[in-house]
């Protein structure tokens, strides 16, 4: 792989006796799209947590653009290129739309822009860029109202829209389609892609596999902590070990019995 | 003004700054339960550093405002590695603390407390109410204010956008250690006297319920609540046997029916969008 905005080298992690990943190793391609799938356990969320820094990995290294990340603080990562969505919507509840957007923007603020009366100019610059990015992805309906009453579908889409606030280079996103409507999932899909047009490469924890056919062109997976399939979105379905994690042990004969 | 009305003003306005430096702290997600020890620094400092140091009426009020927010900064480190109800126990055990240090110390005047020689009126009171007031609104305003907001909401998802968490929390009890300093300060010097007997742990209590349930999420809630708390009483005491159990009552009622606090974000959003259609964009 000639560019690789992300490398992970034999990443390993353990909770106590419980070896969560082993040995993890592969490359995100810049401006890629990339899935990272597996059954249930296989450590997927804890490896996006080992990437974003909330806690380091036993073993092995993440590089960000070729810079090693031991040692950096998760929130220093976010002004690295770095941005994320979470499993259950994460966003802040009491705040408005634009506001969660806004937050987007506090890597890239300095002191004397931490201390600008933004709430107070209703022309100022950080509001209105994030206000032009809801606009971006129609979300402009409803930027004034506090997030905990909007519908589930939109939330989704406004936890995207924060952590592009941060203009990140790589946006990991840990099961954006969950919980979705099959319409709902497509207008997911379409809106990632165009996320992705944007030159940002997309990292994608699903479960939804024609979701991920139709948005990914790279396929990572992984079963019990290890990686046993790195390659084509294509090559995926004829790959015995990845059968073989999602359906279970073909017995001997069983293929001349049938 | 009659005297009975501009005591009122006064005790009001040293009650909405006492408020605000509680606010500041809870609107970043910890709860102090010390309010009185840091009322009562500010109220002491203030006293000392005029009786002993000769210090003129402003001056002394600056300086109490700054010890104030200098205690708050250190003790904010040892408490900040407790949370929850910890925390609030922390900051509760800190107000005792202060309690019993003035309690001891004949240099603070012991159970006697201290006379001031100086008096401000309550116009100065309500200056110094209003410049909170602008101040916390401002601060809610800007950026840091947001990240306030992000650390109360949730503290990993801040620390992903980049918030320092631990420095904002740092900052926001230092502030509110100033803030609770400035209005021991005026009450020092509005009252002509300071006793450690005011400074017990029922004001603790009572100023974190002005904030409560007068509402964290916006800077409304602060000044709503201490006028809920100062004036209620006031206006209740016609009836003077049924005046606590009226208050009471209200409380209750208050925690019941509006357990987020009496001011909240949607109530703000609703009475702007009333007032003016436009204003839901901004």
């Amino acid at each position: 792989m000639p560019d690789p905005i992300l490398e992970l080298d034999g990443v390993g992690k353990h909770f106590g006796g419980v070896v969560v990943l082993q040995d993890v190793s592969f490359h995100v391609a810049r401006g890629a799209r990339h899935a990272l799938i597996g059954p249930n356990g296989a450590g997927k969320t804890t490896l996006f947590n080992v990437i974003s820094g909330v806690f380091p990995p036993d073993e092995g290294t993440v590089k960000l653009n070729g810079r090693d990340l031991a040692g950096v603080p998760s929130r220093r990562r976010i002004a690295m290129g770095m941005a994320r969505s979470f499993q259950n919507i994460r966003l802040m509840p009491h705040l408005s739309v634009v506001e969660n957007v806004m937050l987007g923007q506090h890597a890239r603020q300095g002191l004397l822009g931490q201390l600008k009366p933004v709430g107070l100019l209703p022309q100022a610059r950080e509001r209105r860029a994030a206000l032009d990015l809801l606009d971006a992805f129609g979300l402009d309906a409803y930027p004034g109202q506090v997030v905990a009453n909007l519908p589930y579908g939109i939330r989704k889409k406004i936890e995207v829209v924060r952590a592009l606030m941060a203009e990140p280079e790589l946006l990991l996103l840990d099961e954006p389609a969950a919980g979705l409507n099959p319409t709902e999932t497509a207008a997911l899909r379409d809106f990632l892609m165009e996320v992705s047009a944007r030159g940002v490469t997309l990292l994608v924890v699903e479960h939804d596999m024609p979701f991920v056919n139709s948005l990914c062109e790279h396929v990572t997976v992984m079963n019990f902590g290890r990686l046993i399939y790195d390659g084509t979105a294509a090559g995926v379905r004829e790959d015995e070990a990845v059968l073989e994690a999602y359906l279970g042990h073909r017995r001997k004969g069983a293929t001349n019995a049938a | 003004m009659s005297g009975y009305l501009s005591g009122v003003i006064a005790i009001l306005g040293i009650n909405v700054i006492f408020a605000y430096g509680i606010f500041v702290t809870a609107a970043a997600g910890q709860l102090n339960l010390g309010g009185a020890g840091f009322q009562a620094i500010g109220a002491y400092g203030a006293a000392i550093l005029s009786l002993e140091f000769g210090l003129g009426i402003w001056a002394a009020i600056a300086a109490a405002t700054v010890i104030g927010g200098l205690i708050g900064f250190l003790i904010a480190f040892p408490i900040l590695r407790t949370r929850g109800v910890y925390m609030v126990l922390a900051t509760f055990a800190f107000a005792q603390v202060v309690v019993g240090i003035v309690l001891n110390s004949n240099y603070l005047g012991g159970s006697m407390g201290l006379i001031m020689s100086d008096y401000i009126e309550t116009g100065a009171i309500i200056w110094a109410t209003l410049g909170v007031i602008l101040f916390v609104f401002y601060l809610m305003s800007t950026p840091m204010g947001l990240a306030m907001r992000a650390v109360h909401d949730d503290e990993p998802v801040a620390d992903l956008m980049g918030v320092n968490n631990r420095a904002v929390q740092v900052a926001a009890f230092a502030l509110g250690g100033a803030i609770t300093g400035l209005s021991g300060a005026l009450y020092a010097y509005y009252f002509g006297f300071v006793e450690v007997q005011y400074f017990n742990a029922l004001l603790s209590i009572f100023v974190l319920l002005y904030v409560l349930i007068g509402g964290t999420q916006t800077a409304w809630g602060p000044l709503v609540g201490a006028g809920f708390f100062t004036l209620i009483p006031e206006a209740l005491r016609m009836g003077e046997d049924w005046r606590f159990l009226i208050f009471g009552v209200l409380i209750v009622a208050m925690m019941i029916l509006r357990p987020e606090g009496i001011v909240t974000r949607d109530a703000v959003d609703r009475i702007r969008a009333r007032l003016s259609p436009r204003a839901r964009d901004a």
